[in-house]
C-alpha cells in the first residue's frame, strides 16, 4: 500500500511521439513536481519536522516549568528522563508500565471487536434489502458525530445514578445487586471500551464495505452454482477478498487506538481512573500537571519508538505472507 | 451472497438490530434528553419526559458563549480545510502524475507521520508557539491561526496519500489529451483533473472539516477564553454543582447538526474516494 506504482510507470512506450512527450516531461519539467510539492513539504516541516525534532531535545533536557518562557535555557539531563520512566520499580517508572499495559489490552480488544463487529455488519449489508440504505447512514452516525459530543453523551449514560446504563441494568433488569460506578474504579475500562468500539466499529464498516463492492458479483455466482453455500461464499470468497483492505484497516485502527486521547479525555477529565489510564493522558496529565516537560517529552519518544517497531514488524510479516501467497 | 437459507437471513436479521440498537441508542439519549426539563435529567434516568419542553435549546445559548465557540470553530475547521485540500491536492497530483528524486521518500514521510501520537506533537508545538509569541510578538498560542496550523497536522498526510491514490484511477488519456490541446500541466489540473476528482476531494475535505470540528487535546491546551473551540466549550455547561444534562444534550446535537448533515450528504462521495484511494 506504501509504495504505491504509479499507473503508467510500467506502461511501454507505443508509439514515437508519446514516448518523446514522455521524455520531455521528464527532463524539460524536471522541477515542476517540486514546486506542486513545496506548499505540502514547507507544512509538513513546520508542523511535523520542527516539532519532532524538538521534542526529541525536549526529551534530553530538565524542562520543569521554570523555563517554559525560554526551554532552551533548560540544562541538559543526558538520560536521566528516559531511566526514570523505564525504572518500573520506582513510582514514575511503574505508573507509566501499568498505563502501557492497560493500553495494550484496550487497543487488543477494542480494534478486535471493531473489526469482527464491522465485518460481519458489512458482509450483512452486502445484499440489497429494504431499508439497507437507511441502516448503512445509522451505522455512519457513530464515525460522523463529533467526538466530544459523542463521548459526553456516553458520559451521561455511564452516570451512576441518572444515567441509562445503571437503570436498565439495576433497575429494570435486576442484573446488579447495586448501581455500580462506571467513570471510576475498575469499571472505568469496560465503560472506555464500549464507548472505543461504538466509535470505531463505522469506520470499519465504512472500509469494508468499499472493499467489498469491488468484489465481481459472478465470482459468488459461480461459487453458488458449484454448490457452494453462503458460508462457504463468505470463507472462500469474501473473506480472501478483503484481506489487502484488511491489512491496512487493522494497522489504522491499532494506531488511532493506541494514541487516542478524545475519548478518555472527554469521558473522564484530565486524570482518567487507574483502570483506564490510556497512555496518551498519562503523558498528558505527568506533562501538563506536574509541569515536568522533559520527562513527558521522554515518554512520548519512547511511545513513538515502539509504535515504530510494531508498525515494522507488522508491515514486515504481512508482505511476507503477501510474497509467499504469490 | 447466493441463495442465503432462511436462518442465515434470520440471524441476520437479529444481529443487524442488535447493532442498530447499540448504534443509535447514545443519539437517541441525545434526542431525547435535550427536550427533557432539568429535573428530569438530575434524577434517575426515565424513558418517559415528565413534560415536553424545548427551553434546553435557548438556554444553550445563555449558558455558555455557544455561538462564539460555534464561530470560532467554524473558523479554525474551515480554514484548515481548506488549506489541506490545497495543499494536498498540488501533492497528490505531483505524486500521481510525475516521476521525481525522492518521490519513495515523500510518500513514505508523508505516511509515517501518520502514526504519530498527537502527544508527541502537542508539547514542542505548545513550547514553540509560547516562544514564537515572547520572541516576536506573534501570538500563535491562545489564536485562531496556530489552531489552524496545528490542524493541518491530522489531516495532511491522510490527504495527500487518499488524493495520490484518488488521481492514479483517472485515466491518464484526458492528461494526454489536454496536452495535445495546449494545456500546460497547471492548466490540466485545475480544468481536467479537478474536475473528474471532485468525488476523491470532497472526500477529502469532509475527512479533514470532522477531524478539525471534533479535536479535543490541542484545542484544550493552545485556546483560550476567546478563541475556545465546541470541542471545550461544551464542558462549561458543568458547574460546581450540577450538570445541566439537557443543555448539555442539547448542545451536542446542535454542534453535531452541521457535520453529520455535510456526512450524509456527502457520504457517497466519501465512499467513493475510500475505494479508489485507500481499498485499492
Amino acid at each position: 500500500m506504501i509504495d504505491r506504482p504509479t499507473a503508467g510507470q510500467e506502461a511501454a512506450p507505443q508509439g514515437a511521439a508519446p514516448a518523446r512527450r514522455r521524455l520531455r516531461e521528464k527532463f524539460g519539467r524536471g522541477a515542476l513536481p517540486y514546486l506542486l510539492l513545496l506548499p505540502a513539504l514547507l507544512a509538513e516541516l513546520l508542523i511535523h519536522l520542527v516539532p519532532m525534532v524538538t521534542g526529541i531535545v525536549m526529551a534530553f533536557k530538565q524542562l520543569t516549568q521554570f523555563f517554559i518562557r525560554d526551554w532552551s535555557a533548560a540544562p541538559w539531563s543526558g538520560f536521566d528522563n528516559f531511566e526514570v520512566a523505564l525504572e518500573f520499580n520506582a513510582p514514575v517508572g511503574k505508573a507509566l508500565l501499568h498505563s502501557f499495559w492497560v493500553t495494550c489490552a484496550f487497543t487488543v480488544l477494542s480494534v478486535g471487536l471493531s473489526w469482527l463487529i464491522g465485518v460481519t455488519a458489512s458482509i450483512f449489508t452486502q445484499d440489497a434489502f429494504r431499508g439497507r440504505g437507511l441502516l448503512r447512514a445509522a451505522f455512519m452516525l457513530p464515525y460522523a458525530l463529533p467526538v466530544f459530543a459523542a463521548v459526553i453523551t456516553w458520559s451521561f449514560m455511564f452516570q451512576r445514578d441518572t444515567g441509562l446504563i445503571n437503570h436498565v441494568l439495576h433497575d429494570q433488569l435486576h442484573l446488579t445487586s447495586d448501581k455500580p460506578f462506571w467513570l471510576i474504579g475498575d469499571n472505568s475500562f469496560w465503560a472506555l471500551l464500549t464507548v472505543s468500539v461504538w466509535k470505531s466499529w463505522p469506520f470499519a464498516f465504512l472500509t469494508l464495505t468499499a472493499g467489498l463492492q469491488n468484489i465481481p458479483r459472478e465470482l459468488y455466482e459461480a461459487a453458488a452454482l458449484d454448490g457452494a453455500g453462503v458460508w462457504q461464499q463468505i470463507r472462500r470468497i469474501t473473506l480472501p477478498s478483503l484481506r489487502p483492505v484488511n491489512l491496512v484497516l487493522v494497522l489504522v485502527l491499532f494506531l488511532w487506538t493506541f494514541n487516542d486521547f478524545n475519548t478518555p479525555f472527554v469521558l473522564f477529565g484530565k486524570s482518567a481512573p487507574q483502570a483506564a489510564d490510556l497512555i496518551s493522558i498519562h503523558i498528558y496529565q505527568s506533562s501538563f500537571i506536574t509541569w515536568n516537560f522533559g520527562q513527558g517529552s521522554a515518554m512520548s519518544v519512547l511511545l513513538l519508538l515502539f509504535l515504530l517497531l510494531v508498525t515494522a514488524v507488522y508491515l514486515f510479516a504481512t508482505n511476507r505472507r503477501r510474497g509467499e501467497a504469490e | 451472497m447466493i441463495n442465503p437459507p432462511a436462518s442465515f437471513r434470520w440471524l441476520r436479521r437479529v444481529v443487524l438490530l442488535v447493532l442498530a440498537v447499540f448504534t443509535l441508542t447514545p443519539v437517541a439519549v441525545m434526542l431525547s434528553s435535550s427536550l427533557k426539563p432539568l429535573r428530569d435529567v438530575q434524577g434517575p434516568w426515565r424513558w418517559i419526559p415528565s413534560e415536553l419542553t424545548f427551553r434546553p435549546y435557548v438556554d444553550i445559548w445563555k449558558t455558555v458563549p455557544l455561538a462564539k465557540y460555534f464561530t470560532n470553530s467554524l473558523i479554525v475547521a474551515g480554514s484548515a480545510t481548506a488549506l489541506s485540500v490545497l495543499i494536498a491536492l498540488l501533492a497528490g497530483y505531483a505524486v500521481s502524475r510525475y516521476r521525481f528524486r525522492g518521490k519513495k521518500v515523500f510518500t513514505i514521510t508523508v505516511l509515517s507521520t501518520q502514526m504519530f501520537p498527537g502527544i508527541l506533537f502537542l508539547l514542542p508545538l505548545f513550547l514553540i508557539f509560547v516562544n514564537i509569541g515572547n520572541s516576536t510578538g506573534i501570538a500563535l498560542y491562545g489564536s485562531r491561526s496556530g489552531l489552524i496550523l496545528t490542524y493541518l497536522t491530522f489531516s495532511l498526510p491522510f490527504s495527500i496519500w487518499m488524493l495520490a491514490g484518488y488521481l492514479d484511477s483517472i485515466p491518464r488519456d484526458l492528461d494526454e489529451a489536454a496536452a495535445v490541446d495546449g494545456c500546460g500541466p497547471i492548466r490540466t489540473l485545475v480544468q481536467i483533473i479537478v474536475p473528474a476528482a471532485l468525488p476523491g476531494i470532497i472526500a477529502v475535505a469532509v475527512y479533514a472539516f470532522m477531524t478539525a470540528w471534533g479535536e479535543v487535546l490541542f484545542a484544550s491546551v493552545m485556546t483560550n477564553d476567546q478563541t475556545r473551540t465546541l470541542a471545550v466549550g461544551l464542558q462549561g455547561y458543568a458547574t460546581q454543582t450540577d450538570v445541566y444534562w439537557n443543555q448539555v444534550m442539547a448542545a451536542s446535537l446542535v454542534v453535531s447538526l452541521p457535520v453529520v448533515a455535510g456526512f450524509l450528504l456527502l457520504q457517497r462521495y466519501l465512499v467513493a474516494g475510500l475505494t479508489a484511494g485507500a481499498v485499492k
